[in-house]
């Protein structure tokens, strides 16, 4: 029960912290002393007390969409192996709902910005599917390795790679963490695939099909992308700390690694520009050829000898 | 031929002007192949007369002739048609005077009029409409830019400005004054500051000081690198590069300041007055001038090292938003944006500059008309400008002769043109004075009226999203077109 609250605290809390991190990051590489930690928490609390605006050519849809979006977030967090090294729901295929209910959450947000009728949105929202396209079978490439190696089908999977990968396990560690690491800086809209800073209407992904929402829609979303990259720092701290560690040194180990994890997205923000929109895919496709490799390595380890 | 030769800054009877037809007009500007940097009407009881002026670049004289439109003239064939470059001067022509050039390839309104605009429109199921502005996000100013796309691809862009329109020109006849010319455009105050002064200058026959005019052309350097600097940073910043955006906006702080140190404004305001210069620097104030751009030069140097070995930055800035220099010809480019083009116009150089032949543009620059290439020149015109500024420091000690002189009255039926090189090229300014000895017509050219379009063609089959950094590698002036 306690284990179970500290989870949800981490889950909650935690999403706020990690921007906080990157932005203090970036701003240590431009020689500024930066925004303090807590500062996405108050704009969190800013854009909560205001009033949400409408445009007329909306349906019920674009205010559905960020309620719903929130929550499709926070479903999925279920299946993630938070602070204790455990998710709350353990159940077996756990990554397929987890992918999936992300992807329902993603479709109404982008249906929500076509809602606008705007030539941003729906510009915004093309560039967002068309890219979540390719990350799609790539996580499940890694995801379908990493399963038929343990043979579990929980994310705890990640956990106990190192004991079924044998003298390959460190590799496939290194290459599944680098797969998730690219899959998150897609899916959270970081350089060099989005730019989340930018004002530039025409350049952004994520950011301009959000345009159109305000107050605590706006809130709830921009809340729902952090928890998301949450998730994926989650599961990249799941994959490297050892599961045979006692509790509190692994809720350390995890908090630690969230940090770290902020702190090198940070870094690589600061000293790399935004690659131009159709060298993007290039980038994604690295992403899948370190899936690829995986289940490559995954092959040759259980046919193999 | 019948057209008057004249020089920079150099006073001519207005009375003396020839008038020719149109058609000798026509034959003797494709005859000639100078390039137009006046095409302006002027109101004479019901007739307009059209003035002509062109410069010779390579000889460094300007041409000026006139043609006189009876009321009973509505409309004439068109120049565009032979000389490509008065496309946009036509355009002016016609909204002011409503003489319709004839076959004119793009006759749409220029400033006023912007409810009825014509939009260029493309036909298919593939293509889709963007339409930004003209409200932007970001502190910019309105202009309003359409764009053709089929998926991210630009087919054409079209960008509708006016909306800065003010009427400045006729300002300058009610109440000509040095800090109306400063407000034409607020990031090249110096530069239409300047221009405005000379013509004031020229058409009053007074001399300034020597002093007065190193002053000057020190503060035009200084404006030309902060703006370069500025903007450097400014395209990092679009690109998402943090180290650049941080690291050459701090620099610019330093530049401005020192500007700031000189004159009490960050920009240069009050700086230029008709007659000299407001504020002296000593030379207490040189040191300090000299140690700060050595510092800053130190700084852009290793910043734009680091960004042009990043591959990142480069793979971004090559091949993005190229412009051909037969397209930059053909649309009468100027300043650095053609440059980077490949055409070699600065004024500075053009028409004899007695402070500037002494430190002339020595490094070769090899162009590629692309945002790289406007980076890349930027950064050599920055280091350019700070060693022009240690030269001028130096002549400085030399001459003692004031700061300023008092103005006399102007002097009637005269003709000005002077063009002075703003960091985003040349600043024409041209004034006419009447029988009474007062202003009855000033006209303006920013730089920016020249270029706009190539900003169109610039984006021209390129990704939409890298539309933002073509923009900021122009960085062109809305209020400095719209007047």
């Amino acid at each position: 029960m306690v284990i179970l609250l500290i989870n949800i605290i981490a889950l909650l809390v935690l999403p706020f912290l990690m921007i906080g991190t990157i932005k203090k990051t970036k701003a240590f590489w431009a020689g500024r002393k930066g925004v303090s930690l807590l500062q996405p928490f108050y704009d969190f609390l800013r854009l909560m007390k205001k009033e949400s605006v409408y445009s007329k050519t909306t349906s019920w849809i674009f205010k559905f969409a960020p309620v719903f979006n929130f929550t499709t977030v926070l479903f999925a967090s279920l299946f993630v192996p938070l602070i204790s090294g455990q998710a709350i729901i353990n159940m077996p295929f756990g990554f397929i709902i987890f992918s999936y209910v992300l992807g329902l959450g993603k479709f109404f947000s982008l249906i929500g910005a076509m809602d606008t009728g705007s030539s941003f949105e729906g510009m915004g929202a093309s560039r967002e599917a068309c890219f979540s396209t390719i990350v799609e079978p790539a996580f499940f490439i890694l995801m379908g390795s990493v399963v038929a190696l343990t043979k579990v089908s929980t994310f705890e999977n990640l956990k106990i790679i190192l004991e079924n990968a044998g003298i390959y396990g460190y590799l496939i560690i290194l290459l599944t963490a680098f797969t998730l690491f690219i899959m998150l800086l897609i899916e959270g809209c970081r350089v060099p695939v989005d730019d989340p800073t930018t004002h530039l209407e025409l350049t952004m992904i994520h950011e301009v099909m959000v345009l159109d929402n305000s107050g605590a829609d706006l809130g709830l979303i921009s809340w729902g992308s952090a928890i998301k990259m949450f998730l994926f720092e989650a599961l990249i701290a799941a994959l490297i700390i050892p599961h045979n560690f006692p509790f509190w040194i692994s809720s350390l180990a995890f908090l630690g690694m969230i940090f770290l994890i902020s702190i090198i997205i940070g870094t690589v923000e600061a000293s790399i520009a935004r690659f131009r929109m159709t060298h993007i895919f290039e980038f994604i496709f690295i992403m899948s050829i370190g899936a690829l490799l995986v289940l490559t390595l995954v092959t040759y380890r259980i046919y193999g000898n | 031929m019948n057209w008057i030769k004249t020089e920079n800054n150099k006073k001519i009877n207005a009375l003396e002007i020839p008038t020719i037809s149109i058609e000798q007009m026509r034959s003797d500007l494709k005859e000639m192949k100078l390039r137009p940097v006046g095409f302006f009407g002027k109101q004479e009881f019901e007739n307009v007369r059209l003035y002509v002026t062109l410069a010779d670049d390579k000889q460094g004289k300007l041409y000026i002739s006139s043609v006189l439109f009876t009321p009973d003239i509505k409309s004439y064939n068109s120049f565009t048609q032979d000389i490509s470059q008065l496309h946009i001067f036509e355009r002016e022509f016609y909204e002011e005077f409503k003489i319709e050039p004839k076959n004119h390839p793009w006759l749409k309104p220029l400033r006023k009029n912007q409810d009825e605009y014509p939009f260029f429109t493309m036909q298919g199921e593939d293509v889709h409409e963007v339409a930004v502005g003209p409200i932007h996000a970001g502190v910019i100013e309105p202009g309003h830019f359409r764009f053709m796309c089929q998926g991210e691809k630009v087919y054409n862009l079209e960008i509708m400005l006016g909306y800065q329109y003010k009427g400045i020109e006729d300002l300058f006849l009610k109440n000509p004054d040095n800090r109306l010319a400063e407000s034409v455009c607020g990031d090249s105050v110096i530069a239409h500051n300047m221009a405005y002064s000379q013509v004031m200058e020229a058409l009053s026959d007074t001399k300034i000081p020597e002093r007065a005019q190193i002053i000057r052309r020190i503060a035009l350097e200084l404006e030309r690198m902060a703006v370069h600097i500025g903007d450097m940073g400014a395209i990092a910043g679009d690109m998402a590069y943090l180290m650049g955006a941080s690291i050459f906006g701090t620099t610019r702080t330093l530049v401005i300041n020192t500007m700031l140190e000189i004159t009490g404004s960050r920009f240069g305001r009050g700086l230029i007055n008709t007659g000299g210069v407001n504020f002296d620097i000593d030379f207490e104030m040189s040191d300090k001038i000299r140690n700060v751009l050595d510092e800053v030069i130190k700084i852009v140097e290793k910043t734009t090292k680091t960004m042009l070995k990043s591959s990142s930055c480069i793979s971004r800035m090559e091949r993005t938003g190229t412009v051909s220099t037969e397209t930059a010809y053909a649309l009468g480019a100027v300043g650095m944006a053609a440059r980077s083009s490949g055409i070699n116009l600065d004024s500075r150089f053009d028409f004899k500059d007695r402070w500037y032949e002494k430190c002339p543009w020595e490094e070769d620059f090899k162009f590629t008309g692309d945002v790289y290439s406007r980076f890349k020149l930027r950064y050599k015109e920055v280091k350019q400008s700070a060693r022009f500024i240690d030269d001028l420091l130096e002549e400085l000690k030399d001459y003692e002769d004031g700061l300023k002189v008092p103005v006399g009255n102007l002097i009637r039926n005269a003709f000005v043109v002077s063009i002075t090189e703003g960091w985003r090229g040349e600043v024409v300014h041209t004034a006419i004075t009447g029988a009474n000895a007062e202003l009855i017509r000033y006209k303006i050219k920013d730089a920016s009226f020249n270029n706009w379009y190539m900003l169109a063609m610039a984006v021209r089959n390129n990704g939409i999203s890298d539309f933002p950094l073509c923009n900021k590698s122009f960085n062109l002036s809305y209020c400095a077109n719209d007047l």
